[in-house]
């Protein structure tokens, strides 16, 4: 079987209304780390939300696959409990409820059973310490009047405590100052290894400093235009989108 | 999401829904008569001013209309229920052995005797129209606190009891307070002595198991200088085709610098009417906080009241409510300053699901010459389906320019982006919308016993299941 998230010629809309993706291929490998790029409007993010169970897109066609088992009739909370994590661009606000107790049923959802407070704590004190942070953020109500920045560190810890086999990052960086952005790559960087996997969505090249990937691929008008090595997002760094959107056009 | 909801059989998640094989030992004739309130003043063998009271009381309930401003009263038929039934001879046993088995066993069903043991200071249970157990802690006794039922209290506290029955709420207040003045039957009488702290909190828990019948405990609480109590009132019923009648009348009275605090947690069968009169008399320096929990009945009309009629007296109304299909819940809560330097606050919330209505109605009045009062209110309503109805009635008179009053009001949603990030993280939907609903509450339910905050957690994520999907 093979260990990986594969997007298989997919085609999706916003349910009823307006299509988006337009025969999107992409293989990620357990113990990779890809990022997707590409200007505003290409579909990333719809991409990252369809992959997670999004109920507000449907697909039209293609497949979406980890470890070679289709995923399109599992609920979003089912393909959770098959390891895929997406940490949001904007993370939802849910007021009274404290973010510890949300994610330890969150845990206990992902590994189907009851999860003890010792094992529990020790898994948040070791993503505390990886994102430089302290407890306190454990008491507060999720998401509810964090900063941007808070957010985007949460939804990192959250990563690192129900570790997922394949992560989804959307627009993670974005809004995050330098030292926010390193604490970030660095909870990125502590869960690489064999078993797991990650998918970048960004607009900027800033991020992939920090996080090096393995492959770059390049998003225009709901299809990966081109692929190829972090060399990919030097160039687009450099000479923006222009030659790329000429190559989906000549495609 | 939330459209074309399958509304699946309330009546099959309300847990409390068993009926037991008890047989009243005496039972009053259906509907209400001057026959009938004889009746009851002779099985409690009561003195002559009482009957007299039940008497006059009943006419003041004659001479009022239904009233037409809040819930839909229509079906309610007092012809066909029964306004008294005795479950066993014996009143306030102070043993559980002492209770008859049947009963007993109802109350195991649902943890008194277990939660007595271990959280609380005192219990008293009513079953049908009688308090057949009542007891408290022997430490608290001593210490003067009297917790008993309340014809115990006439029979053997009769002087403190006179000096304020009815003095909080008169009959001719409403309709079904003078109902309840004319036909009460069982609730509690409380007196903590001054600078007495009851640590942990009393309860009372209230059973109705016949068929067709009216349950009207009038429960008298005096909390003198200095003293501090929680009194905890839980409510179940069995489920039957036909409608039953619950109409309590709560008197408090918070004396100089005394504190307390009253809980309803009320979880009636959805074939109840529920119209209860409840008010606290806030004194000098003193503090009462009601929080009410609605969860249960088929009607609810209920609005905690709080008169700060001396200086520097406190008080806060938490309320829930959660209106299911077929339930009406009518609550929220009034606040009437009548000195100065007296503060307070409403906070409600509430959940209407499937084609559930609630509605807040509140009231702040503030009289002329309390000056520099301070009150807020906040009322929040989540509507979980499409159907779903919510309205609001914030009443507010003041008289004094010098009052601060603060309101604010929401309306939502069960938000589809909250659900799916839940969900996103690997919870089922049921649970995503569940611990969306207890965040909402949380700032009510956080003021809860712990016991009581998780067996609320417990009966929204039931009254959840199948919500949305």
């Amino acid at each position: 079987m093979a260990n990986q998230l594969e997007i298989r010629n997919l085609h999706a809309r916003i349910v009823d209304g307006e299509t988006i993706l337009n025969g999107v291929n992409l293989v990620l490998p357990r113990g990779q780390v890809h990022a997707i790029m590409g200007p505003n409007g290409a579909g990333k993010s719809t991409l990252g939300k369809i992959i997670a169970g999004d109920p507000g897109y449907e697909i039209t066609k293609g497949d979406i696959l980890v470890d070679g088992e289709s995923i399109l009739e599992l609920e979003a909370d089912e393909r959770a409990r098959r390891g895929l994590f997406l940490a949001f661009q904007y993370p939802v606000e849910v007021p009274g409820v404290s973010n510890a107790n949300f994610l330890r049923l969150a845990l206990q959802a992902r590994k189907g059973g009851e999860v003890s407070m010792m094992e529990f704590y020790n898994k948040l004190q070791k993503a505390l310490q990886t994102l430089e942070w302290d407890e306190s953020i454990l008491t507060r109500y999720l998401n509810d009047g964090f900063s941007g920045g808070e957010k985007k560190r949460n939804e990192i810890m959250h990563m690192m405590v129900l570790e997922p086999t394949y992560a989804i990052l959307d627009e993670t960086d974005s809004g995050l100052d330098i030292d926010a952005l390193k604490v970030v790559a660095k909870g990125v960087n502590a869960m690489r290894g064999p078993n797991f996997g990650a998918l970048l969505i960004t607009h900027y090249q800033r991020l992939l400093n920090y996080i090096v990937p393995d492959a770059v691929h390049v998003m225009i008008d709901g299809r990966i235009v081109t692929s190829g090595g972090p060399e990919l997002a030097l160039k687009l760094e450099e000479q923006g989108y222009d030659w790329a959107k000429e190559l989906a056009a000549a495609n | 999401m939330s459209d074309n909801i399958l509304i699946e059989d309330i009546g099959n998640e309300y847990k409390y829904g068993f009926v037991d094989e008890v047989k009243p030992v005496w039972k009053a004739e259906k509907g209400l008569s001057r026959r009938v309130v004889e009746a009851i003043s002779y099985h409690k063998d009561e003195p002559a001013w009482m009957l007299e009271f039940r008497l006059r009381a009943l006419e003041i309930y004659q001479s009022k209309p239904v009233p037409t401003w809040g819930a839909d009263l229509s079906g309610l038929n007092m012809d066909e229920i029964y306004f008294y039934a005795k479950p066993t001879e014996k009143r306030d046993a102070r043993s559980w052995d002492e209770v008859p088995e049947e009963i007993r066993r109802t109350y195991e069903k649902l943890g008194i005797p277990e939660a007595e043991r271990k959280v609380l200071a005192g219990v008293g249970a009513q079953y049908d129209s009688e308090m057949v157990y009542h007891q408290i802690r022997e430490e608290l006794r001593r210490l003067g606190v009297i917790f008993v039922s309340i014809e115990e209290g006439l029979k053997h506290h009769e002087d403190l009891f006179r000096e304020y029955f009815a003095t909080v709420v008169p009959p001719e207040d409403n309709k079904y307070a003078a109902l309840n003045s004319a036909v009460w039957s069982g609730g509690s009488f409380v007196y903590v002595p001054k600078g007495v702290k009851v640590e942990l909190p009393l309860q009372a828990y209230f059973r109705v198991n016949t068929a067709e019948l009216g349950q009207f405990e009038r429960t008298i609480i005096v909390v003198d200088e200095g003293a501090e109590v929680h009194y905890i009132e839980g409510c179940t019923a069995p489920t039957y085709t036909t409608d039953s009648f619950h109409s309590g009348v709560i008197e408090i009275v918070v004396n100089q610098g005394a504190k307390s605090r009253y809980t309803t947690i009320q979880n009636w069968s959805h074939n109840m009417y529920n119209l209860v009169t409840q008010r606290a008399l806030v004194k000098k320096d003193a503090y009462h906080m009601w929080l009410d929990g609605n969860l249960g009945s088929k009607v609810t009309m209920k609005y905690p009241s709080s008169y700060l009629v001396e200086e520097g007296a406190r008080s806060d109304i938490l309320s829930i409510a959660f209106a299911n299909t077929g339930q009406h819940q009518d609550a929220g809560g009034k606040l009437i300053f009548a000195a100065s330097h007296t503060g307070g606050s409403i906070v409600s919330k509430s959940i209407s699901k499937g084609s559930g209505r609630s509605s807040y109605r509140g009231l702040i009045k503030v009289y002329e010459g309390a000056k520099h009062v301070k009150v807020n209110v906040e009322c929040d309503a989540l509507l979980i389906n499409e159907e779903s109805r919510t309205d609001t009635y914030p009443y507010m008179e003041i008289e004094d320019d010098t009052a601060t009053v603060g309101h604010e009001a929401t309306v939502s949603r069960l938000n589809d982006e909250q659900i799916f990030y839940l969900q996103s993280r690997g919870l089922p939907e049921d649970e995503a919308a569940a611990l969306i609903v207890r965040g909402f509450i949380e700032p009510v339910a956080k003021e809860l016993p712990l016991e009581y905050a998780v067996e609320l957690n417990r009966l929204i994520e039931l009254e959840m299941e199948g919500s949305v999907g």
